[in-house]
């Protein structure tokens, strides 16, 4: 049923239905004496009236169509797409977690509250930061909650000029994005060709302006900044603050700390380095956690002790107040909480280090038949740029499209933007060798095919049940919605 | 890559071209072949002041979404509104299609900009 293809309003016939309610004893209230005028649709609503069977055989052949961790291999470049340990999911479905109510009395949920402060404590640990908000959804919204405790510091010492926030043309998207929507404006400083920091650009951009620097560290191109000490060092005596893109801290766990390097405030994607589902399997959650001269400004709650007692704290004259309804998905924290204690602080440190070997591995096999813009020992990732003995011809768009027909997730392609048709591939930890000279044997196959036959990658992928999408079509004239003709 | 003699090109890669006391502005052969395929652009409103170096247009493709800046400061005084439905002119003519004309406040600026002999090296040093 590869092709099956269809929308389930498609399958709607007018009077069948999935449902059979008892019959109605209380008698029948019309709806307008029950709610307001404002609140009614004049319209009729049009919803698919489909079988039970309809709807079981609709979704489950959709599903078939999902790609996704528990089918293959993932190397989405700065996504961290590794395995989600089935354990997690085991921990999180425990009727103690997930039965609770957010209103229940903090008497009968201390279990939980524990595990929030503990999950604090340690994610401080493993990043040198003094303590941990666990409320934001997701990764952007760890970098804006950061950024308004960046700005509430400034504003509490009276220091108001602050308005500029320092991010390198290597970060991701959503760090000038989420610098803008906080109120700030953004001064975009060069990289290097290697991919670092220009420390020219930095010093000139460095003003009584700054309120701070974004960074990701290692960075987009999977480079350690070796120049973060002076770095720091320049934003502190400028009078601006470090904030750490955590993206990028699956290389690192156990090894170096963000804190000790001198970032000010961080953001974790639990989604990311700590196993849990990512994308549209989530939600996410992105911690935030900060020195001790910013606890002060996190938002409430903070998950507190007082003897044996754990409670919710609300008094913090000086936090940036509520940023997300009750206390962030705590489903998400349950099995980060689950992956670190299966870990251990030595499996941590492993992982890190074999998503760094396995990155060098893919590395140095396919720097043969790619171009490899930066040749130095990479961290958890690497960027390619395009084929090594390419033309115009074939893009690194045909390339990713191909990979589709070998059974692969694409890697991030054209990102970052510094890279010339870049390539960003990141295996993860929790792949085999095999897996990994599989996808190997597959990009070099595609490097081959570029030259025998270059109209298969330009007409890829072809197993797909939708073949190549036209996405400047898509881009100019989007249709959103379905509509009945 | 394609320039057009007679226009004032900037390291961002932007082309002025000078009519009296205005300055059209657009995007060369070079940003339009970087960004690849332009789906959408973001025009400013008439009668924004900006100075040089502002963003005062942000242009999406396929791959990017990318900042345009001004390399003249001055009043906007006509926007090209055809960008809203074609973007795609910027990418058939970059140097036929301009985005805004500012009335320069000064055009003591434009000796800070390339001619096109100087941003054909420029731009070969970038490659």
């Amino acid at each position: 049923m590869r092709g099956y293809n269809k929308l389930i309003f498609e399958l709607s016939k007018e009077g069948r239905n999935a449902f059979s309610l008892p019959e109605n004893d209380v008698g029948r209230t019309p709806l307008e004496d029950m709610l307001p005028a404002h609140l009614l649709t004049k319209e009729e609503v049009e919803l698919p009236e489909v079988s039970e069977v309809d709807v079981v055989r609709h979704y489950t052949l959709l599903s078939k169509k999902n790609y996704g961790l528990d089918t293959g291999f993932y190397p989405l470049g700065s996504c961290t797409m590794k395995y989600n340990p089935k354990i997690n999911e085991d921990m999180s479905s425990l009727d103690c977690f997930a039965n609770l109510h957010p209103y229940q009395p903090e008497d009968t949920v201390q279990g939980a509250l524990a595990l929030m402060y503990d999950l604090d404590y340690m994610l401080s640990e493993i990043s040198g930061m003094s303590r941990v908000s666990l409320q934001p959804a997701a990764g952007a919204h760890g970098e804006m909650v950061g950024l308004m405790i960046i700005k509430a510091y400034h504003k509490k010492r009276g220091d108001n000029k602050r308005t500029k926030i320092i991010v390198p043309d290597s970060a991701h998207g959503t760090n000038p994005a989420s610098a803008a929507m906080v109120g700030f404006d953004i001064i975009e400083i060069k990289s290097t060709k290697d991919g670092a920091v220009d420390m020219e650009d930095l010093k000139a951009a460095l003003s009584d302006e700054v309120a701070g620097l974004m960074l990701t560290n290692p960075s987009t191109l999977g480079l350690f900044e070796k120049n973060i000490k002076e770095i720091a060092d320049l934003v502190h005596e400028a009078g601006g603050l470090l904030y750490y893109d955590g993206a990028n801290m699956n290389a690192i766990m156990g090894i170096s700390r963000p804190g000790d390097m001198g970032f000010d405030v961080i953001h974790y994607n639990l989604h990311k380095t700590f196993s849990t589902p990512h994308g549209g399997g989530g939600p996410g959650a992105g911690p935030v956690g900060v020195k001790e001269h910013l606890v002060e400004f996190l938002p409430v709650p903070m998950i507190e002790k007082s003897g044996d007692r754990y409670f919710l704290d609300y008094d913090k004259p000086y936090s940036i107040g509520k940023i997300k309804s009750f206390y962030g998905h705590f489903g998400v924290m349950v099995r980060a909480y689950t992956y670190i204690l299966a870990m251990g602080a030595e499996g941590l440190k492993d992982a890190s280090r074999k998503a760094v070997l396995n990155a060098n591995y893919m590395m140095a096999r396919l720097k043969e038949y790619y171009k490899l813009p930066i040749d130095e020992i990479c961290q958890h990732e690497f960027v390619l740029g395009g084929l090594k003995d390419g033309t115009d011809e074939v893009t690194t768009l045909d390339i990713a499209k191909r990979l589709i027909d070998y059974g692969y997730h694409p890697p991030t392609i054209y990102f970052p933007l510094i890279v010339h048709e870049a390539i960003m591939v990141e295996p993860t930890e929790t792949e085999s060798r095999e897996t990994l000279d599989e996808f190997i044997d597959a990009m070099i196959r595609i490097a081959e095919e570029a030259k025998e036959n270059p109209q298969v990658l330009k007409e890829a992928p072809h197993n797909t049940p939708v073949r190549r999408i036209d996405e400047v079509l898509a881009a100019r004239k989007p249709v959103l919605k379905w509509q009945n003709d | 890559m394609v320039t057009v003699g007679g226009l004032y090109y900037s390291k961002d890669h932007e082309w002025v071209k000078v009519d009296g006391k205005k300055a059209l502005i657009g995007i060369t052969d070079y940003a339009q072949n970087a960004l690849g395929e332009i789906v959408y652009v973001e025009l400013p409103d008439m009668g924004t002041e900006y100075k040089a170096g502002d963003v005062f247009c942000v242009i999406e493709s396929v791959k990017a979404a990318a900042d345009s800046f001004t390399p003249v400061s001055g009043k906007v005084v006509e926007v090209n509104e055809e960008l809203e439905d074609s973007p795609q002119l910027l990418n058939e003519g970059p140097y036929d299609n301009w985005i805004v004309a500012i009335e320069m406040d000064d055009s003591s600026e434009l000796e800070n900009l390339m001619d096109e002999q100087a941003y054909k090296m420029f731009c070969e040093k970038e490659e």
